[in-house]
């Protein structure tokens, strides 16, 4: 038994079970646990097993284009990459953004926050609650009964209706495709839904897809086109030309009252469909409380969402920042990301090098040199391994710290600050939460409690593309069509050397793009995205990182079937593809479950 | 269920099918990028009329769904493992475009297109014809790397099948007189020629994929 120094007794002696890949996620990832005899998690070991060489990607390149490299880093996140890229490159020059660039920004990233949520709820996290295959069982009547009870507002809950999706379902299953559903364990008893239940969810898991399409647009609108959408150093690229009849590309008030719509739309099918989905699934789940993790201990946010452009002031923004440590959240400290102290990137057990590998680096500083090797414990082979090392180096996920402390990031992680600071909004949305769901506050920090600060999150965030949108709308009557600054476009008015950093609040946690720029060119880039914080592996003291803790003593029915391991691992929504490279070689991607 | 029906309007008599040529993969690894690659010179010597559409698709997932939902007839360009020599051209059609995704999965990009399909299935709108025109990787472990000599060669051969089936749907494709080029700082000219060096830039990755030696 190993204790660590967050608090975690770490015992490897039982059976392993190793899941690889984690499926549903962006991204490879592999995760191996140790079950004592009772079945309960008592070791947990993750690891990125991918590296996608970014940094050394963008060295050499424009800085003005480091937004398109980012963009493609994975098939998520893209507009949040990009945003961040384009504020560490203004940073680093000193630019100015417009006002209407900031509202327009935020917008973009709001709706980002609204549909990456939703999606991740309905696609990649509900099959941990939801059991579609108990769907085909379910009383359409009852459901319909179920489903007014839950949202009286949302008009799509006739018999009729469920019926038919039943019915579409069960075509789908029966023609042995089950393609989308194929990684589940439907038989197993950790799903404690009722069918109507179910088939309420996974009706709802299809008007999600057809609410995204619509969703989407706003990048289109803003970003000239989608997927993929542009992203300008100094401002955005979409010139306001309010008297414009479809003009290409131009802002014009009927691209304004299509946002406004799609802004309509987030709002009513959080409030209608998501919020009422959460508390009714969550219901059947308030006694499993397992995978905290972290979330109560040890939680950082960098805040996003600036009201005012060029002020990254923690009061001046909507979402939160700051760090909590050691429990206590009576205080919530400062974050600094320019102070070399705070954030540092350790590799002891990750498949890098360091000259020093004893201290961390602030990634201005950093180094990305890729090194694989396994520890002598190392089960298997190079091209087989059985089970891993995590004495040695075990992951293609840098370690980062903050003050040396191992931090989770995301929406649980910014609703935790933020309610310990007493941000308004938020202590009123949590409050009502659990009131109506009868828990108490602890019962926040679980799998379940950071689920459900993503769809709070949801709420908050569409309610706030409102408000910038109403801010642009008002600002552009005043007269202000400004949406970008070009006086430092040309190289040449740029220092010989120079640094920045861009910070913004991504679906999944604090990011940060940390840029060197010589003579024109990037020297140096490190992103250090939510992903390396919440799934770092251990640091050379031991801590473990998030994903690690929250695994940490939870049961499992069934050591063969890791829906308790998933369940947790979904909660972070994580997304390694930017963390981290590729494949398995023989490119199966069936989920392998192995219990050692 | 083999491919299901298609969008509203392509009952009506006469009229050509909406066609949506995509290309997928990850332009910043390669070969990856070959399908992006193959779009984007499509775009940039021909043009098409408005029942088509052609996409460069990255490595995006289910935000495609819209774009394969309003399509008839789906043509995909990707690199991918056939274990063939590499350069290899291969086409494959209809029902076993999606089993051919789940059977060898090369890239993380394929596992969420094949998702794609899966849900425009589920959903009763998926593209009635699909074709996915694959070639074998030389390189894929070339972070910021471009497409190898083999894989270019494989643009043009590809880029005729494309025009062979568009030409079968009654969808005839204008030559432009001169190709058109994008100042964007990824199209192929200008990512690959804006290359860092491979002592300023390590270019390899995790050592198991690429010696795959034993331990």
């Amino acid at each position: 038994m190993v204790a660590t120094p967050n608090g975690f007794d770490l015992d490897n002696t039982g059976r392993r079970v190793v899941v690889d890949p984690v499926t549903r996620i962006e991204g490879h990832m592999r995760c191996e646990v140790n079950l004592d005899e009772n079945n309960v998690i008592r070791n947990a070991v993750s690891t990125g097993t991918m590296w996608r060489g970014l940094e050394v990607i963008l060295k050499g390149r424009d800085p003005r284009d480091a937004w398109a490299f980012t963009e493609r880093i994975c098939g998520v996140c893209t507009g949040t990459h990009a945003l961040t890229s384009v504020r560490a490159v203004e940073d680093a020059l000193g630019i100015e953004i417009p006002e209407n660039a900031n509202s327009i920004r935020n917008i973009m990233q709001l709706n980002l926050q609204v549909h990456d949520h939703i999606v991740h709820f309905y696609h990649l996290h509900a099959l941990d609650w939801v059991n579609p295959i108990n769907a085909l069982k379910a009383d359409p009547k009852a459901t319909s009964e179920l489903q007014q009870a839950v949202s009286p507002s949302h008009p799509m809950s006739s018999p009729g209706y469920f019926r038919d999706v039943q019915n579409r379902l069960k075509n789908f299953v029966e023609s042995g495709q089950l393609g989308l559903f194929k990684n589940g364990y439907w038989s197993n008893p950790a799903y404690r839904l009722p069918p109507e239940a179910d088939l309420m969810a996974t009706t709802h898991y299809l008007e999600a897809l057809d609410l995204q399409k619509e969703v989407v647009k706003i990048h289109t609108i803003f970003g000239g086109k989608n997927p993929h959408p542009n992203w300008l150093v100094g401002g955005v690229p979409c010139p306001i030309n309010m008297d414009g009849v479809g003009s290409v590309g131009a802002i014009n008030m009927e691209r304004l009252n299509l946002v406004s719509s799609i802004v309509d739309l987030c709002e009513t099918f959080v409030r209608n469909v998501y919020l009422p989905d959460l508390i009714a699934i969550g219901g059947f789940y308030k006694s499993w409380l397992y995978g905290g993790g972290l979330s109560g201990s040890a939680v950082m946010a960098y805040g996003d969402i600036p009201e005012n452009a060029n002020n990254f002031d923690p009061a001046q923004m909507h979402l939160p920042s700051g760090a909590i440590i050691d429990g206590d959240l009576s205080q919530v400290h400062e974050v600094d990301v320019r102070d070399p102290e705070q954030i540092q990137e350790f590799v002891p057990h990750s498949w890098y090098s360091y000259a020093d590998e004893s201290v961390g680096l602030h990634p201005w500083d950093g180094v990305t040199e890729p090194k694989f090797a396994l520890g002598p414990n190392t089960k298997g082979t190079k091209t087989n391994i059985q089970a891993l090392d995590e004495a040695a180096k075990y992951s293609w996920i840098k370690a980062p710290r903050w003050r040396g402390h191992a931090m989770e990031v995301g929406p649980l992680a910014r609703y935790v600050v933020g309610y310990a600071s007493g941000h308004e909004d938020i202590k009123d949305q949590v409050d009502r939460l659990l009131t109506t769901m009868d828990l108490p506050v602890s019962a926040l920090f679980s799998t379940l409690g950071r689920t459900a600060a993503r769809a709070l999150e949801a709420e908050y965030c569409a309610r706030l593309q409102r408000h910038f949108f109403d801010k642009l709308v008002a600002n552009i009557r005043n007269g202000d069509s400004s949406t970008a600054n070009v006086e430092k476009w040309d190289p040449s008015s740029w220092p010989s050397e120079a640094k920045g950093v861009g910070i913004s609040e991504a679906p999944r946690g604090a990011l940060g793009h940390w840029i060197r720029v010589k003579d024109g060119r990037i020297e140096n880039y490190q992103c250090v995205v939510p992903t390396t914080w919440n799934g770092s592996p251990r640091d050379n003291e031991g801590n473990i990182g998030a994903f690690e803790a929250a695994l940490m003593n939870t049961p499992m029915e069934r050591a063969e079937e890791p829906v308790e391991i998933l369940r947790t691992l979904h909660s972070f929504d994580p997304c390694l593809a930017c963390s981290t490279h590729v494949i398995s070689p023989d490119g199966d991607e069936l989920t392998d479950v192995k219990v050692r | 269920m083999h491919a299901s029906t298609a969008g509203p309007d392509s009952g009506q008599a006469g009229a050509s099918p909406r066609v949506l040529v995509l290309g997928i993969g990850n332009l910043l690894w390669a070969d990856e990028g070959f399908g992006v690659r193959a779009a984007e010179a499509l775009t940039e010597r021909y043009v098409f009329p408005q029942s088509v559409s052609v996409l460069d698709g990255g490595t995006q997932g289910l935000y495609l769904l819209p774009f394969l939902e309003t399509a008839d007839a789906l043509i995909v360009f990707d690199a991918v493992d056939y274990g063939l020599a590499p350069g290899t051209i291969k086409v494959v059609r209809d029902a076993e475009v999606p089993a051919f995704l789940g059977a060898k999965k090369m890239s993380l990009h394929q596992t969420g297109f094949q998702e794609v399909i899966a849900t425009a299935q589920l959903v009763g709108r998926c593209p009635e014809r699909l074709l996915l025109i694959g070639v074998q990787p030389v390189e894929l472990e070339d972070f910021g790397g471009g497409l190898r000599d083999a894989v270019a060669a494989c643009i043009e051969p590809a880029i005729d099948i494309a025009l062979e089936e568009l030409r079968g749907y009654g969808i005839a494709p204008v030559a432009r007189e001169r190709a058109v080029r994008g100042d964007d700082p990824l199209s192929r000219q200008t990512y690959e020629g804006g290359r860092p060096s491979a002592e300023d830039a390590c270019r390899v990755g995790d050592a198991r994929f690429l010696a795959g030696q034993e331990l």
